[in-house]
């Protein structure tokens, strides 16, 4: 019998889950991913519930928060494309179209010329990257809300293809979309998360 | 020569799937003439290592 007395560097690190603050900023992060995905609230609660509770039940695994976040996260991922899997049902693509925002042609009269040319002053700029720590906590708030400033048609396609990791066939077979509806939404949702990332980010003045 | 929206477009659909010879030229000439497409490109495949870093993200904390 090990001694509760001594100290036991295996002993899990409960703290982690103590930590109201982090775990009530994960759990909304989750919640607001896993709704996107299933547009279900019900569906999307039981879904980060579980993959809390599994984390929890794995409690030896996690030293650090980034690793419970990276765990919760690929066991959510697995929860939701099992969902979508299951429920080919969730495509309602009236409801999707009336969040994908009416100015798409306007976006790209924005950012081009009549003639099929960057506008001068929409060029893409020379991104540096985001690596030092500092720099890295204001940078994902940037981009979670560029995220959140996407139709709600956009972001979810792009999270089911660059979070989930799903291919497009099995996207477009799920949602009922061409393929090449697909990818011209996920273009237009990149065209722009990057204007938005530059805009906000690489523009470089971000206050530090 | 290609127009940056179709070069653009083109560059976002290498992340789905394999360009064909003929796409894969027509860009190839437009990004060799084009700085501001070719860093287009460059920040597509950012975005998604972003992307993946933002859900799984070990190398921060």
């Amino acid at each position: 019998m090990p001694n509760a007395a001594q100290p036991n560097p295996f002993e899990p690190d409960k703290h982690l889950f103590d930590d109201t603050v982090f775990m009530q900023t994960l759990r909304t992060q989750m919640l607001k991913f896993a709704i996107l995905q299933v547009r279900n609230e019900t569906l999307a609660e039981d879904a980060v519930q579980e993959a809390i509770l599994s984390a929890y039940q794995h409690i030896e695994r996690f030293n650090r928060q980034a690793a419970l976040k990276t765990w919760v996260f690929a066991i959510l991922k697995n929860k939701l494309i099992d969902l979508l899997r299951k429920e080919k049902r969730y495509t309602d693509a009236k409801i999707l179209d009336s969040g994908a925002g009416r100015n798409d042609e306007a976006l790209l009269d924005n950012l081009f010329t009549e003639q099929g040319y960057w506008q001068k002053d929409q060029r893409p700029q020379k991104w540096d990257e985001p690596d030092q720590d500092l720099e890295s906590h204001h940078f994902w708030k940037i981009f979670d809300t560029c995220l959140d400033a996407l139709p709600a048609r956009y972001s979810r396609l792009f999270m089911m293809r660059e979070f989930l990791e799903l291919d497009s066939r099995e996207i477009c077979d799920n949602e009922a979309l061409s393929i090449s509806n697909l990818n011209t939404t996920l273009f237009r949702a990149r065209l722009r998360l990057r204007e938005c990332l530059e805009d906000n980010w690489f523009a470089g003045e971000h206050p530090l | 020569m290609m127009k940056c929206t179709q070069a653009t477009q083109l560059l976002s659909e290498k992340l789905e799937r394999p360009l064909n010879t003929t796409e894969k030229l027509s860009v190839g000439m437009h990004t060799a003439m084009c700085p501001a497409c070719r860093r287009f490109g460059k920040q597509m495949l950012l975005l998604r290592g972003l992307a993946r870093r933002y859900v799984a993200p070990s190398k921060d904390a």
